[in-house]
């Protein structure tokens, strides 16, 4: 329910979204992000706020884009009278407004835009801002959750990013390629060696998915560096290096490393530089899950170095290295008193530190350890000391010399004024004795000693266990104990008369001499005991341990059932088995798999092929890169191999025309009209082919699918087809480039334009002059090259030019609008040259236009000499006409 | 990746929110004020906490808990450097990250968590990047934009972005070009009772603050680069260059940046500076206790130790205390038991000392334990490694820059155990 304060706020947010004001909407929006912030609902405002998307004003754009994105999924009808805004901001030359058209397309929840989405996404995955490709790639994992359908689409624009040089783009893809389809590790191997040596470039973020994905596929392609030949022996680590090489040398069938995979240690080892603590964790893992054991200590220091860090980073990391420590304490013993605990400490990160000096120690710095561990359990946060004492409990059972120390340091502990400290020493000590009985009377009896002043429950009930476990050893000293327990019987704890209980049921089997009327008295005693589980308790032994003609065959085992030797408890560390989970990642903190985990594979027991990594070197170069270089000079041009007939070198056009023709009426077309123009640009599909553009839009009120050329089309030209559009919304329009070989000549290009219901035929005339491609050459090379060219391959005329064609300027611009051609720089005045070749044949096409007033004479030289005379026809025409 | 941020504060307020995929409904966070109700001390959340569908990875800066609620497996470092940089952001935009400051800038905050994550993915995290796509709110740009009607938002996309150096923005103008660098060192301490060192590590930045035209290159050599054991830098440190030559070669961010952060490692052995004398102890039956401190110097190659701090958690049954300090003075909180004495500079000839007599609860049995004794002093133009700069160099622009270099020791996490 809405109060009506807040009804009235918000109307005169409306009117103020509603004014004319720039500053009073902005007010009105920045209140309205005031609100969302805080977590009220704003949502009925959403008409009022989606008309202000198109706004000029960035900021305000940029506070209806947050709005947007939060309610857009509450309100998808109106959410869609924003997406043509979107939808034209995606063709903005500023790549930001791009780039931010895209993220809050893509972000608009809506299932109805995933068509739109696809397309922008697929759009701007060629664009020629690497930071709008990057926005692509995030695009990609939002589609993927609003859609798990369009999966083999996205991974096709994957597939291309991937081979994105860029280093902005490359992390990004990577976390859309770990989110859509991690398992497609073929898609890797191509981009494999450019990812490891892009890496050290590439921004930190995307470091560490990389490098996490790298991990992946670096344990499915290639075999296990841990030879299990070369037991590694934790404590000699010293003599291992040394003998390193003598041991290759002897080994038979030695191991070698494929050269990928030490590209891989070799790149991510910088990176334990890396002020990002996230980097050096991920770089961590990587060496701890694919590097030579040897080589594992070089991580040890950058990990220590992290403890330094935050509070939260501290924790996560003693996560990790305690992990790590179970396996390999070698790594970690030389940087054991970086892992002393402070009184300054939180809780858990003083678990963690004990954790892992419990699994450092060994039998050399134990005392060391031990020494340290006493201030501990001096400590004031009693919790601590408490942990304290089952670490000391843990290494005195894994170290089999200092059992006896560890012992004496606890049974002086009994003593203790802390009831929790007294009793985990009890509970420890408990399991201790378990191990080795035998020996330890002497601490049985000091703590039957100590029991009066013991009053932790769970600390007594452990000590009476104790005493009726090892009775035999001290004969003399639990009946008194059980006397002294009869007395005292109906004011202990619970857990404590489950203890007197059993303790007086081992000693009556033993000892039942001294003991029968005590036991007899306490099962009295428990039989009107008010909890129930006592009473049931003492009922069952009862039945057990005494004999009468009721008692089944059970009693005869009575012995065997209380007195049975038991297992002593196994004092474990928590981490010995979170190596099951990769290092560094979620499931391993949490210890339990999280949702998305991807499982790190075993080695491969014989390396997948290696050759698949490999890459060719001339690459087919990318739309992209093209538009860039024609934009720069032609020099730049020369860099990109671009397969030229050896002594023509292609420039760039000098003009291109913007006029388009008509190839599909939307009449005839029902809706769908064509349109081509040429781009004068040298085709991408083919060298003999020329660069059209095809726009195609639906003037339609449904939207049109699978827009293709058809297979079995035209009069044997050969085409490139465009890819199949998949769908064209009403309105929309879309342009697509193709190439067609015309083979040097004008006969029209035929083919069927169809849509998924219909077909058209649909025809490209060409115009001569686009069927050539211009070059560059000096003026002398012109004339040589003329002068080859002449007789039947040289066709003239001479015309009478109008006056307003005759400055330079007009001469050059009519004849490139007319053809292709690049022009010569002329040393003479009224002669005016230009070259260029054809584009199937690559035949030299050299025009010369010379003035003499008030004539000029045109002449052609090619061996092409129909295409020769029809140029001239077409440059007559040009330069007799008047007009621009 | 980062599905939503709450940020809570001490009383546990929800007061802000920011969800960058749908909305996660803020009930997600019970659990979390579970764990803190749990927690004895706010330091003591555990920074990872799992619910049935979420998983929450919370920081604590400035007394405020940034949330951040994660739905699938990604790496747990990842989210917790992200959330202390966006908390750096905030300091470096507000000056400040409070409660207060957050809540004045609301706006702001929102458009720069947009700027920060796109789809829970770090989008831009570089302070020079964000500055150009924000800019920081002050005073004067305030006025100005509430006249000319501008605003905070720039139009193009920040040239850094795509740049290899990404950290620096283009055509940085200043009239006066500075570098300065300072050398802090911090001192990682255990003293045991008998006052011999149990651990002893130094850690040191070197931080910089770098205002020059255009885009110099600078280098910076050390006279005993050995003395690093481990580093870590800045991403525009060339690393190559380091591990050749040991020379730190860097087009630098422009303004404030942490150049380098280093350890020197426990095995070389470091000089603490500073002694204390105690004697602390409790009577058995009596309520009365004993408390003596005195501070000295002891290696400080000359230097003066300066803005000394003592502070001292008290074990629970002191009731109360009675000390006269001979220089500055000492404050001891009844409730949380802390004492805590501000004492100023050392002066050699006449030691500070802390004396007085500790009243216990009556009939309470005496502490087991003596209080630990955290220890902050600052010593100013000391390195304490022996860490000196030899040179800094400047190429690719014309002009002289004016340089410094300042060293400082502190003590960081020094402690005496008594």
């Amino acid at each position: 329910m809405l109060s009506p304060w807040f009804l009235c706020r918000n109307e005169d947010l409306k009117e103020m979204l509603e004014s004319n004001k720039e500053s009073l909407k902005l007010e009105a929006m920045k209140r309205i992000v005031g609100l969302i912030a805080k977590g009220k609902n704003a949502s009925e405002l959403f008409p009022a706020v989606v008309k202000n998307v198109a706004s000029k004003n960035i900021e305000l754009k940029k506070l209806v884009y947050v709005y947007l994105v939060r309610y857009a999924e509450e309100q998808q009808d109106l959410a869609l009278l924003s997406i043509s805004t979107f939808q034209r901001a995606l063709k903005d030359p500023n790549q930001l407004i791009r780039a931010s058209a895209l993220r809050v397309l893509s972000s608009i929840r809506v299932p109805i835009i995933v068509p739109i989405m696809m397309l922008a996404i697929k759009e701007a995955a060629t664009d020629l801002s690497p930071y709008v490709r990057k926005t692509a790639a995030h695009a990609i994992q939002k589609l993927y959750s609003l859609d798990p359908d369009q999966k083999e689409h996205l991974i096709e624009v994957i597939e291309k990013l991937l081979k994105d040089k860029s280093t902005l783009v490359a992390g990004s893809v990577v976390m859309a390629f770990e989110e859509v389809c991690p398992d497609r590790i073929d898609l890797i191997h191509k981009n494999y060696r450019k990812l490891c040596n892009l890496l050290v470039d590439v921004e930190e973020w995307g470091q560490v998915v990389i490098i996490h994905m790298l991990t992946r596929y670096a344990r499915t392609q290639f075999v296990s560096p841990w030879r299990e030949d070369a037991v590694f022996d934790e404590n000699s680590a010293k003599a291992f290096y040394d003998s390193e090489e003598e041991r290759r040398v002897d080994q038979s069938k030695p191991y070698i490393m494929d050269p990928d995979h030490r590209l891989l240690l070799r790149n991510t080892k910088p990176l334990l530089q890396s002020r990002n603590t996230a980097v050096v964790m991920a770089v961590s893992q990587l060496y701890w899950h694919l590097a030579p054991k040897h080589e594992l200590s070089i991580i040890t220091k950058s990990l220590v170095r992290l403890l330094r860090s935050h509070r939260e980073v501290q924790y996560i990391v003693l996560q990790n290295i305690a992990t790590m420590s179970i396996q390999r304490k070698g790594m970690f013993e030389p940087f054991m008193k970086s892992f002393y605990v402070r009184s300054t400490d939180a809780t858990h990160i003083k678990t963690l530190k004990l954790e892992i000096l419990t699994n450092l120690a060994n039998e050399a710095n134990i005392s060391t350890i031990l020494r340290e561990f006493q201030t501990y359990v001096k400590s004031q946060d009693k919790a601590f000391a408490a942990a304290t004492i089952q670490a000391i409990g843990c290494c005195a059972t894994n170290i089999s010399e200092v059992t006896d120390t560890c012992l004496n340091g606890l049974v002086l502990l009994l003593s203790n004024r802390d009831e929790t400290v007294v009793a985990e020493s009890v509970v420890v000590i408990k399991k201790l004795l378990q191990t080795q009985p035998s020996q330890h009377s002497d601490i049985i009896k000091h703590m039957a000693k100590l029991f009066d002043n013991i009053t932790v429950p769970m600390a007594r009930a452990s000590i009476l266990w104790l005493m009726g476990e090892y009775c035999e050893h001290v004969p003399k000293i639990a009946p008194d104990v059980l006397r002294k327990m009869a007395k005292t019987f109906t004011d202990e704890e619970d857990i404590v008369k489950l203890q007197i209980v059993n303790l007086a049921a081992k000693l009556y089997l033993t000892n039942s001499k001294q003991t029968k009327l005590l036991t007899q008295y306490i099962l009295n005693l428990g039989k009107y005991d008010q909890n129930y589980d006592i009473r049931d308790r003492t009922r069952f032994i009862r039945q057990l341990i005494v004999p009468n003609e009721k008692s089944g065959a059970l009693s005869k085992y009575a012995r065997r059932i209380l007195m049975a030797p038991k297992p002593a408890p196994v004092l474990q560390s928590a981490f010995k088995d979170r190596d099951r989970f990769q290092l560094g990642t979620l499931s391993h903190t949490l210890n339990s798999q999280a949702s998305g985990y991807l499982e790190l594979s075993d080695w491969p027991a014989v390396a997948p092929d290696q050759s698949v990594r490999n890459v060719e070197v001339v690459e087919p170069v990318r739309l992209p890169c093209i538009y860039l270089v024609f934009k720069d000079n032609v020099k730049n041009f020369d860099a990109v191999s671009w397969p030229v007939c050896v002594s023509l070198q292609a420039s760039s056009p000098v003009f291109v025309p913007e006029t388009s023709h008509e190839l599909l009426h939307r009449m005839t077309g029902k809706g769908l009209s064509a349109q081509y123009r040429f781009t004068r640009q040298p085709c991408i599909y083919g060298n003999s082919m020329v660069s059209l553009q095809l726009t195609l839009s639906n003037s339609t009120d449904q939207a049109l699918e699978n827009i293709h050329i058809s297979e079995k089309s035209s009069t044997g030209q050969n085409i490139h087809r465009f890819n199949a559009i998949e769908r064209l919304e009403p309105q929309a329009s879309v342009t697509v480039s193709m190439g067609v070989d015309f083979n040097d000549s004008t006969q029209a290009a035929n083919f069927q334009l169809c849509t998924k219901e219909d077909e058209f035929s649909v025809s490209i005339q060409p115009a001569v002059g686009e069927l050539l491609l211009p070059i560059t050459m000096s003026e002398a090379d012109f004339t040589k090259e003329q002068g080859k060219l002449v007789g039947m391959n040289e066709s003239s005329a001479t015309i009478t030019m109008t006056p307003e064609n005759v400055s330079s300027q007009s001469v050059n611009r009519k004849v490139v609008s007319v053809a292709n051609l690049g022009v010569i720089p002329s040393g003479q005045e009224n002669i005016y040259r230009f070259s260029g070749k054809t584009v199937s044949s690559g035949s030299l096409v050299l025009v010369s236009v010379v003035l003499k007033d008030p004539d000029a004479v045109i002449t052609i030289n090619t061996e092409k000499t129909v295409m020769g005379s029809m140029l001239l026809r077409q440059v007559k025409t040009a330069l007799t006409n008047s007009g621009p | 990746m980062i599905h939503s941020l709450f940020l809570v504060n001490a009383s546990g307020d929800i007061f802000l929110e920011k969800h960058w995929k749908s909305v996660v409904s803020r009930s997600v966070c019970d659990y979390f004020f579970e764990a803190v109700e749990r927690a004895t001390e706010p330091e003591n959340v555990p920074p990872v906490i799992p619910t049935p569908h979420h998983c929450l990875i919370n920081v604590l800066r400035q007394r405020i808990y940034f949330v951040a609620v994660i739905q699938s497996e990604v790496p747990p470092l990842f989210v917790i450097e992200f959330l202390h940089r966006v908390v750096d952001t905030f300091q470096d935009y507000f000056g400040v990250c409070t409660e207060a400051a957050v809540k004045d800038n609301v706006v702001v905050v929102y458009e720069l968590l947009e700027e920060m994550l796109d789809n829970g993915f770090p989008l831009a995290t570089e302070s020079n990047i964000l500055k150009e796509l924000i800019k920081p709110p002050t005073i004067l740009r305030t006025v100005v934009n509430t006249i000319t009607g501008s605003t905070n938002v720039g139009e193009q996309l920040p040239t850094g972005q795509l740049s290899v150096v990404p950290w620096r923005r283009t055509g940085v103008k200043y009239t006066n070009n500075e570098a300065y660098f300072d050398v802090v060192e911090e001192i990682d301490a255990i003293i045991d009772k008998s006052g011999s060192t149990i651990t002893a590590e130094i850690q040191g930045v070197i931080d910089a603050c770098v205002k020059l035209t255009g885009m110099p290159d600078l280098t910076l050599s050390f006279m005993n680069p050995r003395l690093l054991d481990d580093v870590s830098f800045h991403p525009c440190v060339r690393f190559k260059r380091w591990e050749a030559e040991r020379i730190l070669s860097f087009v630098p961010p422009d303004g404030n940046f942490r150049l380098l952060s280093y350890h020197v490692s426990s095995q070389n052995l470091v000089a603490i500076p500073v002694y204390v004398k105690h004697n602390i102890s409790f009577r058995e039956g009596s309520s009365q206790g004993r408390f003596e401190l005195t501070l000295g110097p002891k290696q400080t190659m000359g230097k003066a130790v300066e803005s000394v701090l003592v502070s001292s958690q008290l074990p629970r049954g002191v009731l109360n205390a009675n000390l006269s300090p001979s220089q500055g003075t000492y404050t001891f909180d009844p409730v949380t038991k802390l004492l805590s004495w501000d004492v100023g500079k050392i002066n050699p000839q006449k030691l500070p000392s802390l004396k007085g007599s500790m009243s216990l609860q009556t009939g309470a049995s005496k502490p087991d334990e003596n209080p630990t004794i955290n220890l902050q002093f600052k010593i100013q133009q000391l390195a304490v490694s022996g860490l000196k700069v030899n040179r800094l160099d400047m190429y690719g622009e014309k002009y002289k820059p004016f340089k410094g270099i300042k060293y400082m020791t502190k003590a960081g996490k020094f402690q005496v155990r008594t």
